[in-house]
């Protein structure tokens, strides 16, 4: 609903927007900016923005400490498999409410939905319990099935949406020129539904990079990832804010790259049908 | 199209997802459910049977409990109100002409990308600490005492925590519902003689709806199980203080060891969760239909 104005109040809300955005991404922002501090510098009062001691310390400390690429592989592995198994299941679910639909099928994607609903605390025990039972404790592919299906709720409802837009006309086209069930998926849809897909893919491998619960609570060393190794190094509080401060960042940096490069398709995904 | 094959084939597609979802939800819960019947304390392992509704009458009669619940529901509707108002407002804000819009959106998305333990931990020492946090030298710089937050208003702080990062996904939804919204409508409304508030209330607003009705339900969905945030800043106090009804079950489990009683505890979030999920359903399913 962009609209013509006059210059004097373009400047004026571009001011105030930006000066919103910076706000919020400050904590970011001064996050950083720590990390590049040494540690007397980063506690230093008043706040040391130019006049701070800017060293690339913390970061090299921070990679000699610990196993940095094995908690980074982790979060790789988990974040894409459990994203990827999810997509494998969800796909034809969705595809099949969008386009068959039942009478049911608003009652089932509500259920499907309401499941999430069940906070993991409550499930923690007999979860732990199960892992321990099934030797799935501190393994990748353990966390790789409970995140995926803890977000398939999520996966199924994102790419019903998209579906839902893939005009019906178009398939039964296909289905005239004499196109198989699979055909019409591989050949007709896959390629409209790519950029739902993608999107879909996106904000789930965000959302279990980002999971902090199962992820500490059902590792230990082997299958640790990014989560649980800023879980260690917030312990000893406020004694090495720039340290604490690089591991963090080299936490979200990541998933903060990626997220701004595909933003685009992310924020077009991330509608779940709220704009029709 | 839905002819007698096609129907089976969607069965047949939607059915590996049902029977998952229905074992992840069904195998837990009837563990859950039997646990929360049972005496089982890590601490006493020569003592078990069945005790009833013990673990139960425990909840109902500890008056953490009912600040947990309360907390609880305080989190959950607080970081509602504050990031659907802020995220309508920086919506409309946004949605103006303005210069670098794409910058501004990298800029105004980037928490929702950072995971709960590094939020907490930023907001806990950065800024909230009261000798070394930001807040503290702003204060200082005013001549002021800094504040206590952590200590003297722990449920705000963590509100406040979990709205900023939150309040990316409520902005982005509401801003791409805003730009679907016809400027035909707003200028012939504004030709009629409509103020911005006028036009605000019955045009933008209204065809906000459904975009606000989907930013609370996934919300509310990941808002009753915070959990991270508070273990990371808090740990649940001063006291009860910031304790939610996730942090109280998970302190029975981790630090008495009662897993009886943790699993009692389960059982009524699964309740609770369960009537928030009811009337969400009655209040909002209207407006997300077709």
């Amino acid at each position: 609903m962009a609209r013509a104005h006059s210059p004097r109040r373009m400047w004026l809300t571009t001011a105030a927007a930006w000066f919103v955005a910076l706000v919020i991404f400050f904590p970011v922002l001064w996050m950083i900016l720590t990390s590049f501090k040494t540690e007397p510098s980063a506690v230093a009062m008043p706040p040391q923005f130019l006049s701070a001691d800017w060293t690339l310390e913390n970061y090299a400390e921070v990679w000699a400490r610990s196993d940095y690429p094995r908690f980074f592989w982790n979060s790789v592995v988990i974040a894409v498999g459990s994203t990827v198994l999810g997509l494998a299941v969800a796909i034809p679910a969705a595809w099949a409410m969008a386009f068959v639909p039942g009478r049911k099928t608003k009652d089932l994607l509500m259920w499907m939905l309401s499941t999430k609903m069940m906070p993991a605390v409550a499930v923690m025990i007999p979860l732990y319990l199960i892992f321990q039972r099934l030797g799935l404790m501190d393994t990748r592919i353990g966390l790789v099935l409970v995140l995926m299906l803890m977000n398939l709720p999520i996966i199924i409802w994102m790419l019903y949406t998209y579906f839902k837009e893939i005009p019906g006309e178009i398939l039964e086209a296909a289905r005239m020129d004499g196109a198989t069930l699979w055909g019409e998926i591989i050949h007709v849809l896959t390629p409209m539904a790519l950029p739902g897909i993608a999107s879909t893919m996106l904000l789930n491998i965000i959302l279990a990079w980002n999971e902090a619960f199962w992820t500490i609570v059902l590792t230990t060393t082997r299958a640790a990832p990014l989560s649980a190794f800023i879980a260690s190094f917030s312990a000893p509080q406020g004694l090495f804010y720039a340290k604490l401060s690089a591991a963090s960042a080299m936490a979200i940096l990541p998933i903060l790259i990626l997220g701004w490069f595909s933003q685009k398709q992310l924020v077009r995904g991330l509608t779940f049908g709220a704009v029709k | 199209m839905s002819t007698q094959s096609s129907r089976l084939a969607a069965r047949m597609m939607v059915a590996p997802s049902v029977v998952l979802l229905l074992i992840w939800m069904i195998v837990p819960l009837a563990m859950t459910l039997y646990y929360s019947f049972r005496f089982y304390r890590l601490l006493s392992p020569d003592r078990t049977g069945w005790t009833g509704f013990t673990n139960y009458v425990w909840f109902f009669d500890s008056p953490d409990f009912w600040l947990a619940l309360f907390n609880t529901l305080a989190l959950v509707g607080g970081v509602l109100v504050i990031t659907v108002v802020l995220g309508i407002l920086i919506a409309l804000l946004i949605d103006q002409p303005v210069k670098g819009q794409g910058a501004l959106r990298i800029l105004v998305i980037a928490p929702f990308f950072v995971m709960p333990p590094v939020a907490a931990s930023i907001w806990e020492n950065l800024f909230m600490h009261p000798q070394n946090g930001l807040f503290s030298a702003i204060a200082r710089g005013f001549g002021a005492q800094p504040i206590l937050f952590l200590e003297q208003y722990p449920m705000w702080s963590v509100i406040g925590i979990v709205s900023w990062e939150w309040l990316p996904f409520a902005t982005l939804i509401l801003l791409t519902a805003l730009q679907s919204l016809s400027s035909e409508q707003l200028e012939a409304a504004e030709m009629d003689g409509a103020g911005p508030f006028a036009r605000f209330r019955h045009i933008i607003l209204p065809h906000l709806t459904r975009a606000i009705t989907v930013v609370i339900l996934i919300q509310t969905i990941f808002l009753l199980g915070i959990f991270g945030e508070i273990f990371t800043t808090t740990q649940g106090g001063p006291g009860s203080a910031s304790t939610t009804l996730p942090y109280m079950i998970f302190k029975q489990a981790i630090a008495a060891k009662d897993i009886g009683r943790a699993a009692a505890g389960g059982i009524i979030a699964v309740i609770l969760a369960n009537i928030v999920a009811y009337f969400l359903m009655r209040g909002l399913g209207r407006n997300l239909d077709a």
